[in-house]
């Protein structure tokens, strides 16, 4: 199911959280399933960047934000169910 | 009672400290403000004024009391938000670039999110930390987080974070505004009354006979006297104006200073000095007795002595007003062009009763008037019910008490029994009331002015006539004849035959003084031809005894003559 496009995928988090370690997690494993070479994520930390927050309207922790392909997704939540997270990135068509 | 104890213990304990929140009335219900560094809840429906009585506590704060406001919007775009204000003269661009102000648009758009597993609203904290630091915020807003419910499905998650947010929000010590959607049964959908319980601030925006009123009631505000009522709020061209409408207390100054009501022989009716300054005169009358021609006199009197008025009309045009007492010989236009006078005309039906009471406390509130006109009560009648009217009436007297400010009502009443005895029920509350009634006898119509009461001051209980003429209006003395009172052409007969009556005694008199003098000339001339009567008659005696004093002297010397010539012959 591997698509030819590149993803860039933005993890916001705040701090070390249980939350946010698993959303990390859950996605590093996802990515490299199903993305494999294709994809890079960056991760945010807003205790560090705050001012980060307003550009792509986060307002809940996690949120992973696809920047490319646009248009785009973004998907909150620790990622824990991976059919969600596919559609949601549009990895897997529902 | 209770008002007095609790102003005693406010002076013994420290007060919850308040964040004035600078629009106009809101601080005087709230005595002083919103609470302090907490959270108040302002909640009403849609298109009650939320977001704006939000922005402009977040603009007041920031021009007024130099406190940096946070605005987080999940509804609106920045870019909306300040043109929204911007008709209100307010330019929230320049207010953000010297960062007295902070606008974050919390965008959420349920077609691009997901939601798997756990999460928070961490993001938000972290945004809401940021801008409240990033330009030292006192004053934070939060426009609409209901939306959050809408957005997201996880409403335990939402219901704990939200509970948290309240509480990150009192820790922070910031001032905060958090609107919400009125909810069925409930003051807001999701029930963030249940969080916010220190001070809730309900809108409301209600339609009575097509006319539409915004008002608003302090729900609860813990630890501070409140007042209780719902008080109408105006949203003009300068923001939000709320009217505390009643004033609970009545303590009122009062003056003994008099004013004049600008016809001469009224004011002789009122104890020869007029009206006190700062009572309320009603003047009610049926139609077209004058009332409006009183009220442009008495407007006349204030501004020609260099005082303020206003004239608020709710019949006529100001310059129909103008027109129309140009004939009386009462000059308004002067008035108005020194800015003295100032017409305030609207149509009844033009906004709800309320929302004129507000507009004339702010109309009045600007200009500091020392007299206002209101002509005619009566027309409110048609936005609202009698004890509507009453109620409003009540209020702008009471304000207008505390003003010192002189009013004078004109009010039209029917020619039934009911409205006599009560024009809108003010009758009971003004101090001076002047009754103008027709007065229809022998054909024609006239008008009789009398004094029903006038408060605190000696004053005529006699009926007059109130006439209009070219020069003026002026109240003559009615004819109190046998047969009961006269006024307009009786009263001119009547006096016309008491003059022809008087011109009568007057020739009589003299025909009287002239036969009394022929009498004189009369006897006069007997006296005199008796006189000479009398002296021919001693002439005439004179010349007897005369005659015979002749014969005696001759007799006499005869016989002397006789003697000594006998003597010499002898």
């Amino acid at each position: 199911m591997a698509k030819e496009k590149k993803y860039e995928l933005r993890l916001y988090v705040a701090g070390n959280t249980a939350k946010s370690v698993t959303a990390l997690q859950n996605l590093k494993k996802y990515c490299e399933e199903h993305l494999k070479g294709q994809y890079k994520i960056e991760v945010i930390d807003l205790l560090v960047q705050p001012q980060l927050a307003e550009g792509d309207q986060i307002f809940a922790i996690p949120t992973l934000v696809r920047k490319v392909p646009e248009p785009i997704r973004k998907i909150i939540g620790d990622l824990s169910n991976e059919e969600k997270v596919l559609v949601g990135l549009d990895i897997r068509t529902a | 009672m209770s008002k007095a104890k609790e102003q005693k213990m406010n002076e013994k304990y420290p007060t919850l400290p308040k964040t004035p929140t600078g629009i106009t009335g809101l601080d005087e219900i709230t005595g002083g403000g919103i609470p302090k560094g907490r959270p108040t809840l302002v909640c009403g429906d849609a298109g009650c004024g939320k977001t704006l009585m939000s922005l402009e506590f977040i603009i007041r704060g920031a021009i007024d009391f130099g406190e940096p406001g946070v605005f987080m919007a999940f509804e609106e775009k920045t870019d909306e938000l300040a043109m929204n204000v911007a008709s209100l003269g307010f330019d929230l661009d320049k207010l953000q670039e010297e960062k007295k102000i902070k606008l974050d648009h919390v965008h959420i758009d349920r077609s691009e999110i997901e939601e798997t597993g756990e999460y928070d609203l961490e993001g938000l904290f972290i945004r809401l930390n940021y801008a409240i630091d990033s330009i030292g915020a006192k004053r934070v807003v939060l426009d609409t987080l209901e939306n959050l419910f809408s957005s997201l499905t996880n409403e335990a998650v939402l219901r704990a974070e939200l509970r948290r947010l309240f509480h990150w929000l009192k820790d922070k010590g910031v001032t905060a505004i958090i609107t919400g959607e009125r909810g069925e049964g409930k003051l807001t959908r999701q029930g963030l009354e249940e969080y916010v319980s220190d001070c809730v601030i309900l809108l409301d925006h209600r339609v009575i006979n097509q006319i539409s009123t915004r008002r608003l009631r302090i729900v609860k505000y813990r630890g501070s006297v409140h007042g209780t009522n719902e008080y109408p709020f105006l949203i003009d061209e300068e923001g939000i104006s709320v009217f505390p409408v009643t004033s609970l207390k009545l303590e009122k100054p009062v003056s003994s200073e008099r004013i004049k009501s600008g016809i001469l022989a009224l004011d002789k009716m009122l104890d020869g000095k007029g009206f006190f300054k700062g009572s309320s005169i009603l003047v009610s009358g049926t139609a077209g007795t004058g009332k409006t021609s009183i009220a442009a006199y008495f407007a006349n009197q204030t501004c020609s002595e260099g005082n303020k008025c206003i004239y608020f009309a709710f019949e006529e045009s100001p310059n129909q007003i103008i027109r129309n007492m140009h004939s009386i010989g009462v000059n308004l236009q002067q008035y108005v062009d020194k800015g003295l006078l100032k017409f305030f005309a609207s149509r009844p039906t033009l906004y709800g009763l309320e929302m004129h009471l507000v507009a004339m406390y702010k109309t009045i509130k600007k200009f500091k008037p020392q007299s206002v006109v209101l002509d005619p009560i009566t027309n409110l009648i048609t936005v609202c019910s009698v004890s509507e009217v009453k109620s409003m009436l009540i209020r702008l007297i009471d304000f207008l008490q505390e003003e010192q400010i002189t009013v004078m009502f004109t009010a039209l009443t029917l020619n039934t029994i009911i409205s006599d005895q009560t024009d809108e029920g003010v009758s009971s509350l003004v101090d001076a009331w002047l009754l103008v009634r027709d007065i229809e006898y022998n054909g024609e119509r006239n008008r009789g002015m009398y004094i029903m009461k006038s408060r605190g001051m000696k004053h005529s209980n006699q009926v007059r006539e109130f006439v209009i003429t070219d020069k003026g209006l002026d109240l003559v003395e009615v004819y109190l004849g046998p047969d009961g009172v006269l006024t307009g052409s009786a009263r001119e007969a009547q006096i016309l035959h008491e003059q022809t009556g008087e011109v009568l005694r007057d020739y009589a008199y003299d025909r009287k003084d002239r036969e009394i003098s022929r009498k004189r000339k009369v006897l006069e001339a007997k006296i005199s031809s008796l006189q000479t009567e009398f002296e021919s008659i001693e002439e005439e005696l004179n010349k007897v005894s005369q005659e015979e004093e002749l014969v005696k002297q001759v007799a006499e010397k005869t016989r002397a003559e006789i003697t000594q010539r006998r003597g010499e012959k002898g």
